[in-house]
């Protein structure tokens, strides 16, 4: 395993990648660089290309067009036998038949290096289980066998560690804990991880980077708090967190800000945070960015006044309310239970207001519902 | 005690039936095997004289049957193992929907007679049948060699009525393989063939011992395709046994070598099995 392809590091490249089953493209001209020892991640709801993207970087399937590249080193065709990519499967894979030493050197082995002992004892103990080396897979847990996975992966050192759905089977706190401790793990390394997941909350935690997909192309890509405060589509903004998104149009300007009409309400917007492209917008609010007041309360910033408070539930850290508006459109708002304000009753008439600087905006053509009907606990087996 | 009595009473029809009719026939024969003939006896009588030494004596005059029958059985399962093994690797990974009419048309064949079957063999393989003008016209083999009446079409009946017996289990543990550990395999920088060997073949283990136990095992012991498809020269001891039950009429010799084959049979069962290593596995 000498040759040019296995030895190839750098920057993992993808350009004008398509991937078509018959008349189905399951990736549409997609193009992306992910920089050497960053932690990627891919999100999107079933069925949006995501996974199809992996297993191509894997070498599992191969584009119908578009190159990928890895550094210098094109690899678009190259087995994936003699790439420098290691995978975690979801459901993870492991050789039932093989012991967990075995399992974990199964990759150094292939590689003719006869002296495993150290680098897989390594391994053992980054993942925390190195007494569990000559036990078989089916006697371990869920967790457990999700660890050995990953020191079944990382022992080979690769260039780039592909992780899908890793996390998937566990359940919610061993998946908190993992989250944790896979992105540890990858200072640790420093090896490039890119992953895979239809949870956004799990994505946020652990990407340097998220690219959200859907339909097969990227929707956006950027930090976890740029695509959260900053969403350019409406799919990012409802797949991400939630929102409110509420028509309107621009109106006129005002320095850096611009001005809004909301159904006759007057509200400001940031010249920077509109993506809209003509006067004609969606605008966006995060729930918890919206503040409720009573009527005789004075505030400032924007508001939007004439909202009747429709349902509440209190969630312990915080309230949500659902708030009727004039124009028809219930607006949601997390209230955090912090600031002694007695809450609000089913029937209430309030105000709802909130910062400027919080305000983004759609084009006016964009579907508003777009990425709300995805629920991301279900469908985990995705292909 | 009712949830301890269930069990035991639903495994009194199947421990009847074997006792009535398995056990009490093989003591039965245990008795008959040491028996002599009676002196000044007619045919077919025999007294109970416990000569043990019936076995020695009946292994002797039958070591070359002996020999061809295991040698035959090997064969066959060794072709058969060469067969079934990509055909239920095809149906298993690549059947999709097709995959239920495929094993369908694996045990296609059971619905006519393994008699039928065996005699269509002797056609196939005979002068008018499509091997033998094929072969010679390819001077694969000479123009006064037959094909029938050898250890050929001996062993070629025993592969094709054993081969189904080897492509179910085969298949049933092949199709138990999770395709994501083959792409592991590739993954983790093992080319085909080495992914074949130190995953695909190994996980498959419990199909190719039980598929090759379900073909020796009666192949061993068969004389329907020897009687056949064969001639004198490709006697097993199946033929061997039948010819001295039921025309010579010796049964002791006859219960002898049913005797020495089963103990043999269980022997190199026994010993296969551990080396395989089976319990090793999941």
């Amino acid at each position: 395993m000498s040759d040019v392809a296995s030895s190839a590091r750098g920057d993992l490249k993808l350009s004008h990648i398509t991937k078509s089953y018959g008349d189905f493209t399951a990736v549409n001209d997609l193009s992306l660089t992910i920089p050497e020892g960053s932690f990627f991640a891919l999100l999107g709801p079933s069925g949006c290309g995501k996974t199809t993207t992996l297993r191509m970087i894997a070498g599992l399937e191969e584009p119908t067009q578009g190159t990928i590249s890895l550094g210098a080193t094109e690899i678009t065709h190259t087995k994936p036998y003699q790439r420098p990519i290691n995978t975690v499967f979801q459901n993870y894979a492991l050789f039932p038949h093989l012991t967990i030493f075995e399992n974990i050197a199964f990759g150094l082995r292939r590689r003719g290096i006869k002296d495993v002992n150290d680098a897989v004892n390594k391994a053992l103990e980054l993942v925390e289980l190195p007494h569990l080396a000559q036990r078989k897979p089916t006697q371990l847990s869920g967790g457990q066998q999700q660890r050995i996975a990953l020191a079944r992966a990382i022992v080979n050192r690769p260039a780039l560690l592909l992780l899908d759905e890793p996390l998937g089977a566990l359940d919610l706190k061993l998946r908190r804990q993992m989250q944790i401790e896979l992105k540890w793990i990858q200072k640790e390394v420093g090896i490039t991880f890119v992953h895979v997941t239809h949870d956004q909350e799990e994505a946020m935690t652990m990407a340097d980077t998220i690219a959200v997909m859907n339909e097969g192309e990227i929707e956006q890509m950027g930090s976890p708090a740029s695509l959260y405060d900053n969403p350019k589509t409406a799919f990012v903004a409802n797949f991400l967190g939630q929102s409110n998104l509420i028509k309107g149009s621009i109106t006129g300007s005002d320095g850096a800000n611009q001005i809004v009409d909301l159904f006759g309400q007057k509200i400001s917007l940031q010249k920077d945070r509109s993506h809209a492209v003509d006067n004609s917008i969606l605008a966006g609010i995060r729930p918890e960015k919206f503040r409720i007041s009573r009527l005789e309360t004075s505030t400032s910033g924007n508001i939007l006044t004439g909202g009747k408070i429709e349902d509440v539930s209190y969630i312990g850290v915080s309230t949500q309310y659902q708030v009727l508006m004039p124009w028809g459109q219930e607006l949601m708002v997390f209230e955090q239970n912090d600031d002694g304000v007695a809450p609000f009753s089913v029937g209430e008439s309030v105000n709802i207001s909130w910062e400027p600087i919080f305000t983004f905006a759609l084009r006016g053509d964009d579907d508003a519902e777009a990425g709300t009907e995805v629920n991301p606990e279900e469908d985990l087996d995705e292909e | 005690m009712r949830k301890l009595s269930t069990p035991y009473l639903l495994l009194i029809p199947g421990m009847g039936f074997l006792f009535t009719f398995f056990l009490l026939p093989l003591l039965n024969l245990a008795q008959t095997s040491t028996q002599t003939p009676v002196g000044g006896g007619d045919t077919g009588e025999y007294e109970q004289s416990w000569r043990f030494a019936n076995y020695l004596d009946a292994f002797l005059e039958n070591k070359e049957q002996f020999g061809r029958s295991f040698l035959y059985a090997l064969l066959a399962t060794v072709l058969a193992l060469a067969i079934a093994y990509p055909l239920a690797y095809t149906i298993a990974f690549k059947g999709g929907r097709f995959k239920n009419v495929l094993l369908v048309l694996v045990i296609a064949p059971f619905f006519t007679s393994f008699l039928l079957r065996t005699i269509a063999w002797k056609q196939i393989l005979g002068e008018e049948g499509p091997v033998v003008p094929t072969l010679r016209s390819l001077h694969i083999i000479s123009e006064s060699t037959t094909l029938t009446s050898s250890a050929f079409a001996v062993v070629m009946g025993l592969t094709y009525n054993f081969l189904p017996f080897m492509t179910l289990p085969l298949y049933a543990s092949i199709d138990r393989i999770d395709p994501r550990t083959l792409e592991a395999s590739g993954d983790l920088y093992a080319n085909g063939f080495t992914t074949f060997r130190r995953v695909t073949l190994p996980l498959s283990m419990p199909g190719v011992v039980a598929g090759t136990l379900l073909t020796f095992i009666p192949a061993a012991g068969d004389y329907v395709n020897a009687a056949i498809l064969g001639s004198p020269q490709t006697k097993m001891l199946g033929n061997v046994i039948e010819s001295r039950y039921f025309k010579i009429v010796d049964y002791p010799t006859a219960a002898a070598l049913s005797f020495t084959l089963m103990a043999a049979i269980l022997i190199l069962v026994t010993v296969y099995v551990r080396k395989a290593g089976t319990e090793e596995l999941v």
